[in-house]
């Protein structure tokens, strides 16, 4: 038989050292009563084996135990030692928590971080002494396992810049001066209070609301035991007794007049003035309602670039990036179109782009908005737009990109392929150059095709700027 | 009036920020202050300081800058029209409360919201600064800054880089709602904004061609809040929202807050009770759809008119209306099928894919692991357990609603 009798402070590794000692050499669990210094010796107490030899163990092991050792009654070491011999022989235990000793540890292991947890939530520091170089607060806590050592470096690192002294009837953590120390030594309550209480209490009483209460949800996450050490606790009486009242008070009062200074129309802002005719139309269109794709989308994403422009290109729809953006073209497409215009000559600045469909058409997979093809209703309810755009900015020359842009500018999207490269009559008799769109280069899997229909797409953009050029 | 005294200013705009039901400090980048330099850590999962007597958690200093507001939602205590005092802190105040407040222990951090003044880049400006100004003296706690909608591109970026999170309310379930409502308020400005932080915030997770970061942008992410009960729209409007919501702009959480009596009520909406129970299903039907594999269409159906079983959790409703699914072999069944039986939660589940790898388990095995068998059995086959008829038994249902308590006469 052997009886360990671990140190109040350093009791993790003392524990370790001894489980390691006694597993080496093969000693069962039943054999072993573990406790604290202090703790009443044990009728036979063999002295501990020499240091063994070391050996591995079960990942997750370790932080389990560390979580085990300081449960108050000893339960806590005696099953991570149970569970340290058979995982030599079993090292996948830890994975079965249906094992009745598994499920035991866990058993355990959960109560005890639920007191580390609300050890960090519950534990309030009162300031004492003058506010000299550092400011030095103490507080007093009760923590249902033996919990200081594993719970003191949360502190350290939450109050590094000031000196701290957490005491509770066992141990007394001093941190002090950037150093921490523990000292196992009795203390009892403090009782100094700390002005800021009544405002703590104040904020406390107010965030509350009395047409919620629900004082047994309160009670489960926060224990009556703990509210003796909890300065705003002392209010949780009266604002229990007072919640239906305050509540009825509301329900009797009823219904408000506004104050006789109130003035609905102060509440308008005023509109932008001196708009340009785009400006006013991207305004009207942000409140289209004329097909259902606005109810799903975030914002219209209108065109943009100048209102002399002399090419307009037109795309088929925004993609996620421009509906968030609230603006065109800013997509992997859009990012593939200014980079070829640029090679193709074109400049960005003296170009028009726009889509056919202003909201963005999609089906959501989970977190996900898969892009969809508007249908041919929602191109002709857009066309009202585009239709405006055209008559506003009056290009010498349109690009139809893709075959939704082909549709809403010719009346048909096919045959794209064949189409492509050539001059069509658009709306108003407006010559439409036809080409594909750069999301379908996107999508060509094959590096080679991609590279020859890139090129294909930069000579219709070359097509376009010739075009434009010929006619001034 | 007299001049008021922090502790009134308190009291007053932290009453006016209770309605926002958000108070998480969970998910943000791990920081400490052990090198004495500054104040303050984050947690991964947050810690929750209190709680009040209506059971939610205290986590931060909950407050508004101020509860002056131009707008006049018919919700807000604080609406333009509203008779209630009106206060309005300073930075350094705010800045004073977080940090005592912090050193004491109470809170992990701040939540600030405000009321819209003088206009929406003037306030989130103010609301920035008391950020920075937390930030520049040391503090490494959590902060919780509110978006205004119309604010400034560059204000929302400052506010994203002071802050762990940012937060835009939506509110109302329906554009229509919002316009009825909250007529100062736009819903595309709404989602414009939220599309805004996403992109922004992506923008700053993109490392640069020397693999550095330019600093971190609001790196718990974004939330919103939808209120439940105040406008007439059913619970497939408010979840099929909040679904569009987090794949459009990625929210880390939409919360659902009933609509609770307000001191000074306005006229156009109902003077009840909130509905609690309400709130209770629609965030449980929430993580149906997000860790449960769960379709919208699967939890709300046109049998119940778009609303979700008040007297059995969403789950259970959707097993009862779907029993030729059942039963689910515990020790065969793919991870989605036990996902979707009453009683497993995510983590049980875990344990089942692994510990069914050494050995067939039977219902004290899943007792022992902690799944909810009294929930289970009915819907699933163990090796020592089988449900045969009671899975079609006509009163299964009436087995898990709780009866009706008898008032004292």
């Amino acid at each position: 038989m052997f009886a360990p009798r671990l140190p109040r402070i350093g009791t993790e590794s003392a524990w370790r050292d001894a489980a390691r000692r006694l597993a080496s050499k093969g000693v069962p669990p039943e054999a072993v009563d573990w406790g604290l210094e202090g703790d009443a010796a044990a009728m036979f107490d063999d002295p501990l084996p020499a240091t063994g030899t070391a050996f591995t163990v079960a990942r997750g092991f370790v932080d389990l135990a560390r979580v085990l050792i300081p449960e108050r009654s000893g339960q806590g070491m005696a099953v991570a030692y149970a569970l340290l011999v058979r995982l030599r022989d079993d090292p996948r235990l830890l994975d079965r928590r249906a094992d009745p000793l598994v499920a035991r540890a866990d058993r355990i292991a959960k109560d005890v971080r639920r007191d580390l947890h609300k050890m960090h939530a519950f534990v309030r520091f009162r300031e004492v002494g003058d506010q000299s170089v550092r400011r030095r607060f103490a507080a007093w806590f009760e923590p249902a396992h033996r919990i200081e050592e594993p719970v003191a470096d949360f502190f350290v690192n939450r109050f590094g810049d000031m000196d701290w002294i957490i005491a509770t009837p066992e141990v007394t953590l001093i941190y002090h001066g950037s150093a921490l120390r523990m000292e196992a030594k009795a203390s009892t309550r403090l009782d100094e209070g700390d002005p800021i209480e009544a405002l703590w209490t104040t904020y406390y009483s107010n965030i509350f609301n009395p047409a919620r209460l629900k004082v047994d949800a309160m009670k489960a996450e926060m224990p009556v035991r703990y509210w003796r050490n909890l300065p705003e606790a002392r209010v949780i009486p009266q604002l229990i007794a007072g919640a239906r009242a305050k509540v009825t008070a509301m329900h009797e009062a009823g219904f408000s007049t506004p104050p006789p200074q109130f003035d609905r129309r102060r509440m308008t802002m005023p509109e932008n003035l001196d708009a340009t005719p785009l400006d006013a139309l991207a305004r009207e269109a942000a409140g289209c309602t004329r097909c259902p794709l606005y109810c799903d989308a975030t914002q219209t994403i209108f065109g943009e670039g100048p209102e002399d422009a002399r090419v307009m290109v037109v795309g088929e729809q925004p993609g996620d990036q421009e509906d968030l953006a609230g603006r065109p073209f800013v997509g992997p497409a859009g990012r593939l179109f200014d980079e070829q215009a640029k090679a193709a000559g074109l400049v960005r600045k003296g170009v028009y782009v726009t889509n056919a469909v202003k909201h963005f058409k999609f089906v959501q997979r989970g977190k996900r908005r898969i892009h969809q093809r508007p249908d041919a209703g929602e191109v002709t309810a857009c066309r009202w737009w585009l239709d405006r755009e055209i008559a506003t900015v009056k290009p010498d020359l349109i690009v139809a990109m893709g075959a939704t842009a082909l549709q809403a500018l010719t009346g048909s999207g096919k045959g794209i392929l064949k189409r492509r490269g050539g001059v069509e009559s658009g709306p108003d008799d407006m010559r439409v150059l036809a080409t594909v769109h750069p999301s379908y280069l996107l999508r060509l899997p094959d590096r080679e095709a991609r590279a020859r229909e890139t090129d294909l797409f930069r000579a219709d953009l070359a097509r376009a700027r010739d075009l434009v050029d010929e006619a001034r | 009036m007299a001049r008021m005294t922090i502790q009134d200013k308190l009291a007053l705009l932290s009453d006016a920020a209770k309605y926002d039901a958000s108070c998480a400090s969970s998910g943000t980048s791990k920081r400490g202050s052990r090198d004495g330099k500054g104040l303050g850590s984050t947690t991964g999962s947050g810690i929750c300081h209190a709680y009040a007597p209506d059971g939610r958690c205290i986590s931060l200093l909950k407050i508004l800058m101020t509860n002056y507001c131009v707008f006049d939602c018919a919700y807000c205590v604080n609406r333009a029209s509203s008779n209630v005092p009106r206060a309005r802190f300073t930075v350094d105040e705010v800045v004073w409360l977080t940090t005592e407040f912090y050193r004491r222990n109470y809170i992990e951090g701040l939540f600030l919201s405000s009321g819209i003044i003088k206009s929406s880049d003037y306030t989130m400006e103010q609301m920035v600064l008391i950020a920075e100004t937390l930030r520049a003296q040391g503090f490494r706690g959590y902060v919780h800054l509110k978006t205004i909608p119309d604010a400034a591109p560059d204000l929302i970026e400052r506010a994203g880089l002071a802050a762990d999170r940012l937060s835009i309310n939506i509110e109302l379930p329906t554009d229509a709602s919002i316009k009825a409502y909250a007529p100062e308020k736009d819903a595309r400005s709404i989602r414009a904004a939220m599309g805004k932080v996403r992109l922004t915030g992506e923008d700053y997770a993109d490392r640069s061609h020397t693999g550095r970061r330019r600093g971190r942008f609001a790196p718990a992410g974004q939330s919103t809040q939808m209120i439940v009960g105040a406008d007439g729209s059913d619970d497939a409007t408010i979840l099929g929202n909040a679904d569009r919501l987090y794949g459009a702009y990625g929210l880390k959480r939409v919360y659902y807050s009933a609509f609770s009596p307000i001191p000074d009520a306005s006229a156009v909406l109902p003077l009840v009770d909130p509905p609690l129970m309400r709130e209770h299903r629609l965030y449980q039907a929430d993580w149906l759809l997000r860790f449960y594999g769960f379709e919208l269409s699967e939890i709300v159906t046109r049998d119940r008119a778009g609303m979700l079983d008040l007297d059995v959790d969403p789950k259970l409703a959707w097993a009862l209306a779907n029993r030729d699914r059942f039963p689910v072999d515990v020790n065969r069944a793919p991870k989605d099928l036990l996902l979707r039986v009453p009683g497993f939660g995510t983590k049980i589940v875990d344990r089942i894919v692994a510990a069914r790898r050494s050995g067939s388990l039977g219902l004290e095995d899943i007792r022992r692991m902690g799944g909810r068998v009294k929930q289970a059995r009915p819907f699933i086959v163990t090796k020592d357990h089988h449900p045969a008829a009671k899975l079609d038994a006509a009163d299964l249902r009436a087995r898990f609603v709780k009866p009706q308590q008898m008032e004292l006469f």
